[in-house]
């Protein structure tokens, strides 16, 4: 057997590397997001946010819950947690107190977030928990077939909602700040750039983080509602949005014949709650070590 | 400095409910994670722990509801601390979608459930046992679980702590079946020295993180397990997935998962199952209960003895896996088998299928609220001698 003859003609077998490369699991891919979805753009945002910040890889964590954007988590090449629907928040909780060192963030979609574990993101929000939440918001549960969601806008067809949607969406912002959040903030996957500084100050901030992520869904979404493409979908977004930091509350409702206010709303410190667990556990030490824990009569 | 090893025992003779002895086993076992919501008559737990794990080192969080409970012990185990939560038959119900996503990621915890009297609100203060068959069915799909029922105050400490083995050795959610009376009765609870337990070790990764496969089991049909934080990468899902832990939307990933999760169980209980035989030497008719009810049965044994039936118990300790291949050896040699237990006929469904049709199966059953009298029980005796 000869060697085969190196000509610089021939192509080169192997692909090129994408810098991102490594932080996918490539023996996932391909995913499952449909054309002109806007979850891959939030998601390589999510990643280039993630590589600017100084954690260590083997400490970061994702969690999500079920529906398309939750699938992140089953792509991305760290230790991935894809729990129950609406879960995440939890799950996350116990994964960081268990472990304080690591940075756990969730990747996951507005139904998932909002409707079933709604009550779980407003009690982490209170707690002040350290967590980071990137919210796709693509106004619709996708991944059963484009039901309303609570991130739906008014009026908006989807197959249950077929003459409209009769329900209020959440202004997510609005609902983050009132419940604690420290850093809220909203854009769109047609504003990468400042989706990805979004992302990475929620990243490297401490406490509960939240970036929400408008982002279109052409195949159940957009169908229904006159826009069947995701570039058009895209420009649409772009001209119908408004930059503006000092919006406050209302101003962050998402109606259709309104353009969507986006920016980085809310930037606060307040104590979190591993900040605030490992000032008692200190105090607790103190305590404990001056009192006799004995048996039959602890704790009187 | 605190001795936090020490610490985990509270060594000496004390006078303590179920409830709090349930708490002092999980943290002899090396509990450092409890995540739960208040709830009677669980709430003692609870309770205990969030006064004890301070001195363990240990975190206490009292969650928004029982399904933020379930999930946060899950995820503590995913980042490595051994975790619990307890909750009664409300809790319960909102915690089975979550055992699920326990059993199938293989993640090790313990559930409490303290019964009391269902369906929904029912008589939250007094006594059921009519969980039981939610402990082994609540969740929906096919898997095999371990469930444990204690009879006293002690043996609620000493469950707790082979609960947390099980559920490392076998890298699953564990269930205690307690009830109200057993969780809130005050007996003699004796805590040995730390130094006598050891908490059972997390079965952690043997090789590399490039040669590491999340669902491979080992010899015995368990997997090692990667936890949060170590280079491991690992990707856990409730999707059906393969070994290295990645979903496979098949019939033959489905297939090689449930087959594996159930026969990991299936193939072990020999190991697992443990039984209390009390007077079954020459029994003709023998009670087959658990928890408080198999207490009660005692007397009404005592009492058919001293008129001269030759009764025995067998005591649950295991509830789940059943005991099949022995309860049907036992039918094939009595006149009759006596099954007390506070709901309206669960368990004795089990031994009636055990017994193959072999000897009289006679349900005693209680709707909860109260204890059966000795009486009831003895009645029944009565019956299956004649």
């Amino acid at each position: 057997m000869t060697e085969p003859s190196v000509s610089e003609n021939v192509v080169p077998q192997k692909q090129p590397t994408h810098p991102m490369d490594s932080w996918l699991r490539q023996d996932r891919l391909p995913h499952i997001w449909c054309p002109g979805c806007g979850i891959g753009i939030a998601f390589s945002a999510t990643i280039a946010a993630i590589k600017e910040s100084d954690f260590p890889r083997e400490k970061i964590s994702i969690v999500s819950g079920i529906g398309c954007s939750s699938r992140a988590a089953g792509y991305l090449n760290i230790d991935s947690f894809h729990t129950t629907h609406g879960r995440a928040i939890p799950f996350a909780t116990g994964l960081k107190l268990a472990n304080p060192d690591l940075k756990v963030f969730l990747f996951a979609g507005d139904g998932d977030l909002f409707s079933i574990g709604g009550n779980h993101f407003i009690h982490a929000a209170r707690r002040n928990m350290d967590l980071t939440i990137i919210c796709i918001n693509n106004y619709i549960y996708g991944m059963t077939g484009g039901q309303f969601s609570p991130g739906t806008p008014m009026g908006a067809m989807s197959s249950t909602s077929p003459y409209g949607n009769q329900d209020t969406p959440f202004n997510l912002p609005h609902l983050a700040e009132a419940a604690g959040a420290a850093f809220v903030a909203r854009w769109t996957t047609a504003h990468v750039r400042q989706l990805k500084k979004a992302i990475s100050t929620a990243f490297q901030k401490r406490g509960f983080t939240f970036v929400e992520v408008i982002s279109p869904c052409p195949t159940v979404y957009g169908r229904r509602n006159k826009q069947p493409f995701g570039i058009q979908m895209m420009k649409t977004l772009l001209e119908t949005s408004q930059i503006n930091h000092n919006a406050r509350g209302h101003e962050w409702d998402i109606l259709l014949d309104k353009p969507v206010v986006l920016g980085n709303f809310i930037d606060r410190e307040r104590e979190t709650f591993v900040e605030r667990q490992k000032a008692f556990q200190e105090h607790m030490e103190t305590y404990l070590s001056e009192k006799e824990i004995k048996g039959g009569t602890y704790g009187d | 400095m605190l001795d936090r090893n020490k610490n985990r025992a509270l060594t000496g003779v004390h006078f303590m409910n179920g409830d709090c002895a349930c708490a002092e086993g999980a943290l002899m076992a090396g509990c450092t994670f409890f995540a739960g919501y208040p709830i009677t008559p669980a709430t003692e737990i609870a309770e205990r722990m969030a006064q004890r794990l301070p001195s363990v080192g240990g975190i206490f969080i009292q969650m928004e509801d029982e399904i933020a409970s379930m999930n946060a012990i899950l995820g503590a185990a995913w980042a490595g601390a051994k975790s619990m939560t307890a909750t009664s038959g409300p809790g319960f119900s909102l915690m089975m979608e979550n055992l699920g996503l326990g059993l199938v990621t293989e993640t090790p915890c313990v559930l409490v459930d303290v019964q009391r009297g269902g369906p929904s609100t029912g008589l939250p203060t007094s006594v059921g046992q009519a969980d039981m068959m939610q402990a082994r069915w609540g969740s929906h799909g096919d898997y095999e679980i371990i469930a444990l029922a204690p009879e006293s105050p002690q043996e609620c400490f000493d469950l707790a702590i082979k609960a947390f083995e099980l559920s490392e050795k076998y890298r699953m959610p564990v269930l205690i079946m307690m009830d109200e009376v057993i969780g809130h009765m005050n007996e003699k609870v004796i805590i040995p020295e730390a130094s006598t337990v050891k908490p059972y070790p997390r079965r952690l990764p043997t090789v590399p993180p490039d040669q590491y496969l999340p669902y491979h089991p080992g010899t015995d049909g368990i997997a090692e397990m990667a936890i949060a934080g170590q280079g491991y990468a690992v990707h856990v899902t409730g999707l059906t997935h393969n070994e290295k832990g990645y979903p496979e939307i098949n019939s033959r990933a489905q297939a090689e998962m449930v087959q594996r999760i159930v026969q990991k169980i299936r193939l072990n209980t020999k190991q697992i199952i443990m039984l209390e035989e009390d007077q079954l030497e020459n029994a003709e008719i023998v009670v087959v209960s658990y928890g408080i009810s198999a207490r009660i049965a005692q007397l009404s044994i005592q009492q058919a003895r001293n008129e001269g039936i030759k009764v025995g118990l067998l005591r649950l300790i295991t509830v789940w896996p059943f005991p099949e291949e022995y309860v049907q050896n036992l039918a094939a040699k009595v006149k009759g088998l006596i099954v007390p237990e506070i709901n309206m006929g669960q368990m004795v469904r089990e031994v009636e299928r055990c017994s193959h049709g072999k000897t009289q199966v006679i349900g005693v059953s209680h709707p909860g609220g109260g204890l059966h009298t000795p009486e009831m029980i003895l009645d029944a005796i009565r019956r299956a001698k004649e």
